[in-house]
C-alpha cells in the first residue's frame, strides 16, 4: 500500500511539474503578448510584471523563479486589472465556485448513484427505461444549454427561481441543477451496469444460496464492488464539474473564480489566465492523486498487494 | 431409510430469446438420510438447473418450475414463499458451486462471510458466531484459523477457497448438502483432499449430500447412489455398485467406456458419438436415440418406460422390453 | 409414464434394430451466426440506436443539402430583418445581423459535424499507433509509454485545450489542433489494451502452432475483437468533441466569422434568451442536444451490440 501511494505521489508531482512547464512556456510564446518584448499596456503594469516575473533575465532564469513563485503560492499581478493579483481574485472567487462544486458533485454523486442502483434493480422495466433515458439526455444537453432553459423556465416564464448571484440557498438551487444533470447522467449509468455486472458474479449467487435477504445482498455484497469503476470516474467527474463551473457562472451570473477566468481570456489578461489554469490544474491532479488512494484503501487487493510480498 | 428430498416429475423451463427450453423434463429421485447421491451427466443435461430447483435458486425470470414437487419434510419447496425459502438456504440445505476462485466477495473479510450465514439464521451474538466460524475452519482443515479469518480470499489458494466455502455452508449444521461440481475447477490432487473431506464431514454430521459432477472417478470414490441424466432426464438410477458393474442404457455404457483407462494397455478412446439434442424442441421419443448404437424404432416413437431391474436399480430404455431381448443378444 | 395397455399395443416390429443414418447424430440444430452479422442484428433490434443513427444520416443529408432549400444566403445581412422570429419566409428566423437561421444552422452543421469528426479521427490515428505500438511492443517500451500516458492522463482536458485556443488564436484548424492534442489518450489505452489481450489468446496461439501465416493471423483474430471497442470509442468522441466545440465558442475560443458553428450561435443567441428571442439560442442548442443524444445512443447500441458477452 505504501509503495502505492508513493508511486501515485510522485506521478501526481510529474503531473503538476508538467502542467506548469507547459503553462509557462506557451504564455511566453504568444506573439504580442507582454512577455513578449510588446509594451501593450501602461507602465505601473508593465513594472509590475518585470518585477513579478523577472522579464529581464534570460528564459531559463525566468522559468526557475516563476517555479518557486507557484511552489509558494503566488501567482502573479493581474494586467487587466492592476490594483489586483491573481491571488486575490482567487481569494475573491475561488470559496464561492468551490461551494458550488461541491454542493453539484455531492448532488450529481448521491442522485447519481441511487438513480443507477434503482435501475440496476428494476432492470428492463419501466422504470430503468425512464431513469436511463433522463440519463441519455442529461448527458448529451450541455450544462449551458441546460442553464438557459431552466432559467427561461423557471425564472422568467414562471417565476420560481432567481437567476442570477450567489446570495442565498434559493440561489443555488438552479445553478446546481444545471451544473449536476451531466455528471449525475454519467454516474447514474456507470452505477447502472457496474451493479449489473456484479449481480452475475458468483458471490452474489453464494451469498443468496445463504439465504441472505435481497437488501442484505445489494447493500453489503453488490454495493462495495459495483462502487469501484464509479470511484475511479470521480477525478475526472470533478474534473468536468470544474470546468462547467466556468460557464454556469457565466450564465447565472455568479463571483465566482470561473467568472473571472472567463473574463481574463476574454480580455487577454494573461497573467490571470496562467495563474488561474496552473491553480486549477494543480486542484484537478490533487483531486486525482485523492481518488487513487481512495480507490487503494477500499480495495482490498491493492492494500494487502505489497503486504503479500 | 429416511427420505429427506422427493422429487416428483420436475419440469423446468427457460423463455430464452430462441424459445422455451425445456431444461428438466420431469425428473424424479429420492434422497436418503446420510447417503451420498451422485447426479451425472454431460453439460447440459439439466443436473444444475436440478440442483438449483431444489434450492429455488433459478433466477425466475427466465426460468421457472413449470410442475412437479420437491419434498423436504414433507414441505412442498416448490410453493413455499421465497421468505420461508431464505430461512431454509443456508441452513437446512446448503449448497456449495463449482469455481471457488469466485465464489467469494473479495471485498470482504472470510471470517465475516461465515459468520454472516450463522447470524442470518440464528440468533447469536457476533463473538458466537466469529467462534463457530472458527471452528468450521478447524473442521474444514484450515491452518491457523485465528489469523485466516481476518483475511481476505484472494489471499488463499483455490483449494483452501473451496474449504471456506463448505465451511459456510456447514456452519448451519445443515440436513443437506448440495455440490455442483465441486473439484471440477481444482487439481487431481487437491480434488483428493476436498471428497476425504466430503466423507469425512458425512461420517461426523450425517449429513446427505447431492453431488454433481461429469466425473465418473469422483462418483466411483464417494458416491453411495448414482443418477444418470441426459437432456433433462434421468434414464438410470441405482447404487454405484449397480451402475458401474451391471450398467444397463446405453449411454451409460457409453459414459464408462468413455473415460481413458491407465490399467489396460492400448485401450482406444471411445467417445459417445453425436451431441445432446436440442432442448427447445425435445424429441418426444428416447432422447438418445440419434446417438444409440442400439436404437430400434419405437425408441424414436415413444419415450421408454421405466424398468425397475431391483429394489435400487431402475432404466428408462426400451431395450428391456421382452419384445426387444430377442433381437439383441450380447449388449457389452 | 405409459399405461400397460397402450404398452402393450406398441407394434412388434417396432422392436427391430434401426438403420441409423450417420448425419442424424451430429446434425447442428441452429446455424451459428458469424460475430459481425450477430452484432448487426442485435444492434438492428434497438430501436433507440437505430432512432439516432437515421437521425444523424438526415442530419448529414440537411448539413449537404439545406441550404439549397432556402432563398436566403449565409453571410447576407439585412437590417431590415434583425431578430424576425421563425415564419413562412425565415424558416428559423433570424439573427441580429439580419442573417437566415435556417442556412446558417446547416452551415454550422456541417463545421460542427467536421470537428466532430476530424477529433475522432485524429484521435483514432494517433490512439491507434500510439496503443497498438505499445501492446505489441511490450515490455519496457510499453511500460515507458504507458507512464508517459499516465501522466498525460492526469492533464484536465478542457483546461489544456483553452490554454492552446489562447495561446494559437481561435479558429478552425487550431480548435481541431487543440482537441487532438489529449483527446487521443482514451483511444491509445483502449487499443493497447485489445492488442494485448489478443497477443495472449489461446486461439492466436493456437493459430500459430498450425503455422498461419502472421497476416491472417492479425486478419482473422485480431481485427474482428479490436474492432467492436475501438468502433463504440470512436463514436462516444465524436459528442466530447462537438461539445468542446460549443463550450469553447462560449468562453469566445470558437471558430471566427465568417464560419459559424453551433457553439457560436448558441453563444450569441445566449445573450439574448431575456429579450424574448428564443429561437436564437433554441435551434442550434436544440441540435447540439440531439445530435450528442443521437451519436450517444448510437454508441451505447454499438457497445451493446458488440460486446462479445451478450452474444447468442
Amino acid at each position: 500500500m505504501k509503495s502505492y501511494i508513493l508511486k501515485r505521489f510522485l506521478s501526481m508531482l510529474v503531473t503538476l511539474w508538467v502542467i506548469v512547464t507547459l503553462t509557462f512556456f506557451l504564455m511566453h510564446s504568444i506573439p504580442g503578448s507582454p512577455f513578449n518584448e510588446e509594451r501593450a499596456t501602461s507602465d505601473a503594469v508593465q513594472k509590475n510584471l518585470e518585477s513579478f516575473y523577472h522579464l529581464d533575465e534570460p528564459l531559463a532564469v525566468q522559468y526557475i523563479l516563476y517555479l518557486k513563485s507557484i511552489v509558494t503560492f503566488d501567482f502573479g499581478p493581474s494586467i487587466k486589472q492592476p490594483s489586483q493579483t491573481v491571488n486575490d481574485l482567487l481569494g475573491r472567487g475561488f470559496p464561492v465556485s468551490f461551494e458550488l462544486g461541491m454542493v453539484t458533485l455531492i448532488l450529481a454523486v448521491i442522485s447519481g448513484i441511487t438513480l443507477g442502483i434503482i435501475a440496476a434493480l428494476k432492470r428492463n422495466g419501466i422504470i430503468d427505461y425512464i431513469a436511463m433515458s433522463i440519463a441519455v439526455i442529461g448527458l448529451s444537453v450541455p450544462n449551458f444549454v441546460m442553464a438557459t432553459l431552466l432559467i427561461q423556465q423557471l425564472s422568467v416564464n414562471f417565476k420560481i427561481f432567481p437567476a442570477a448571484t450567489w446570495t442565498s440557498p434559493l440561489h443555488m438551487i438552479l445553478p446546481t441543477l444545471a451544473l449536476a444533470t451531466g455528471p449525475m447522467a454519467i454516474i447514474a449509468r456507470l452505477t447502472r451496469s457496474s451493479m449489473i455486472e456484479v449481480l452475475t458474479q458468483d458471490y452474489i449467487r453464494t451469498a443468496r444460496a445463504k439465504g441472505l435477504s435481497p437488501v442484505k445482498i445489494v447493500f453489503k455484497h453488490a454495493l462495495r464492488n459495483a462502487l469501484m469503476p464509479v470511484i475511479t470516474v470521480l477525478g475526472t467527474i470533478a474534473a468536468s464539474v470544474l470546468t462547467g463551473t466556468f460557464v454556469i457562472e457565466q450564465v447565472f451570473a455568479i463571483p465566482g473564480m470561473g467568472k473571472y477566468f472567463v473574463d481574463s481570456i476574454n480580455t487577454r489578461d494573461y497573467p490571470v489566465i496562467m495563474g488561474t489554469t496552473v491553480f486549477y490544474s494543480s486542484i484537478l491532479i490533487i483531486m486525482l492523486f485523492l481518488v487513487d488512494i481512495a480507490y487503494g484503501i477500499l480495495d482490498p487487493r491493492i492494500k494487502l498487494y505489497k503486504k503479500e510480498g | 431409510m429416511e427420505k429427506m428430498i422427493e422429487i416428483k416429475n420436475l419440469h423446468v423451463q427457460f423463455s430464452t430469446y430462441g424459445g422455451q427450453v425445456q431444461a428438466v423434463r420431469g425428473v424424479s429421485f429420492d434422497l436418503h438420510k446420510g447417503e451420498t447421491l451422485a447426479i451425472v451427466g454431460e453439460s447440459g443435461c439439466g443436473k444444475s438447473v436440478t440442483s438449483q430447483s431444489i434450492m429455488r435458486l433459478i433466477p425466475t425470470p427466465p426460468g421457472r418450475i413449470t410442475s412437479g414437487s420437491i419434498l423436504f419434510k414433507g414441505q412442498d419447496l416448490t410453493k413455499l414463499s421465497e421468505k420461508k425459502m431464505r430461512d431454509i438456504r443456508g441452513a437446512d440445505i446448503s449448497m456449495i458451486f463449482q469455481d471457488p476462485m469466485t465464489a467469494l466477495n473479495p471485498t470482504l473479510r472470510v471470517g465475516e462471510q461465515i459468520a454472516e450465514n450463522i447470524m442470518q439464521h440464528e440468533n447469536i451474538s457476533k463473538e458466537k458466531a466469529k467462534e463457530k466460524a472458527f471452528e468450521m475452519l478447524e473442521l474444514v482443515g484450515i491452518p491457523n484459523p485465528k489469523e485466516r479469518l481476518k483475511q481476505y480470499p484472494h489471499e488463499f489458494s483455490g483449494g483452501m477457497r473451496q474449504r471456506i466455502v463448505i465451511a459456510m455452508a456447514l456452519i448451519c449444521n445443515p440436513e443437506v448438502l448440495i455440490a455442483d461440481e465441486p473439484t471440477t475447477a481444482l487439481d487431481v490432487t487437491i480434488q483428493a483432499q476436498i471428497l476425504e473431506l466430503f466423507k469425512d464431514i458425512q461420517q461426523k454430521t450425517d449429513v446427505s449430500i447431492v453431488l454433481i459432477t461429469h466425473d465418473l472417478g469422483v462418483v466411483a470414490q464417494v458416491a453411495d447412489r448414482v443418477a444418470v441424466m441426459y437432456a433433462g432426464k434421468i434414464v438410470e438410477i441405482g447404487t454405484r455398485r449397480d451402475i458401474f458393474y451391471t450398467p444397463q442404457h446405453p449411454y451409460t455404457k457409453g459414459l464408462l467406456r468413455s473415460v481413458p483407462r491407465l490399467d489396460l494397455y492400448e485401450s482406444e478412446l471411445v467417445p459417445i458419438a453425436g451431441s445432446p439434442p436440442d432442448l427447445f424442441a425435445p424429441p418426444s421419443g428416447c432422447s438418445f436415440a440419434p446417438r444409440c448404437p442400439y436404437v430400434m424404432e419405437v425408441c424414436d416413437r415413444m419415450y421408454p418406460v421405466s424398468t425397475k431391474l431391483k429394489e435400487s436399480h431402475q432404466v428408462h430404455c426400451w431395450l428391456q422390453d421382452e419384445r426387444a431381448q430377442k433381437f439383441v443378444t450380447t449388449i457389452s | 409414464m405409459l399405461e400397460k395397455q397402450e404398452y402393450k399395443q406398441i407394434p412388434d416390429e417396432w422392436f427391430t434394430p434401426k438403420k441409423k443414418k450417420k448425419s442424424e447424430a451430429e446434425a447442428v440444430v441452429r446455424p451459428s451466426l458469424s460475430y459481425w452479422h450477430d452484432a448487426w442484428r442485435r444492434l438492428v433490434k434497438n430501436k433507440l440506436a437505430m432512432l439516432g443513427f437515421f437521425f444523424l444520416v438526415i442530419l448529414v443529408v440537411m448539413a449537404i443539402f439545406g441550404p439549397m432549400f432556402s432563398p436566403h444566403s449565409v453571410t447576407k445581412a439585412s437590417f431590415t430583418e434583425q431578430n424576425l422570429p421563425p415564419s413562412a419566409s425565415h424558416w428559423f428566423g433570424t439573427d441580429d445581423l439580419g442573417r437566415d437561421m435556417y442556412t446558417r444552422t446547416w452551415y454550422g452543421a456541417r463545421i460542427s459535424l467536421f470537428v466532430g469528426l476530424m477529433a475522432a479521427l485524429i484521435d483514432f490515428i494517433i490512439g491507434v499507433i500510439y496503443g497498438g505500438f505499445s501492446g505489441y511492443k511490450g515490455g519496457k517500451t510499453d511500460n515507458v509509454m504507458m507512464r508517459v500516458i499516465e501522466i498525460l492522463y492526469g492533464l484536465p482536458y478542457l483546461l489544456v485545450v483553452i490554454l492552446l485556443m489562447v495561446v494559437m488564436g481561435p479558429g478552425l484548424s487550431t480548435i481541431i489542433v487543440a482537441l487532438s492534442v489529449t483527446g487521443w489518450i482514451g483511444m491509445a489505452r483502449i487499443v493497447r489494451g485489445q492488442v494485448l489481450q489478443i497477443k495472449n489468446y489461446e486461439y492466436v496461439l493456437a493459430s500459430k502452432t498450425f503455422g498461419t501465416k502472421t497476416s491472417r493471423i492479425i486478419k482473422r483474430n485480431l481485427l474482428p475483437n479490436t474492432m467492436g471497442p475501438i468502433i463504440v470509442q470512436m463514436t462516444l468522441t465524436v459528442p466530447t468533441a462537438i461539445f468542446a466545440e460549443a463550450f469553447l465558442s462560449f468562453l469566445g475560443l470558437g471558430v471566427q466569422a465568417p464560419y459559424a458553428s453551433w457553439g457560436v450561435m448558441a453563444n450569441d443567441g445566449l445573450s439574448t434568451i431575456l429579450s424574448g428571442y428564443w429561437w436564437r439560442l433554441f435551434f442550434p442548442a436544440f441540435f447540439i442536444s440531439l445530435t450528442m443524444f443521437a451519436f450517444n445512443v448510437l454508441g451505447d447500441g454499438l457497445q451493446d451490440a458488440l460486446d462479445p458477452k451478450l452474444r447468442r
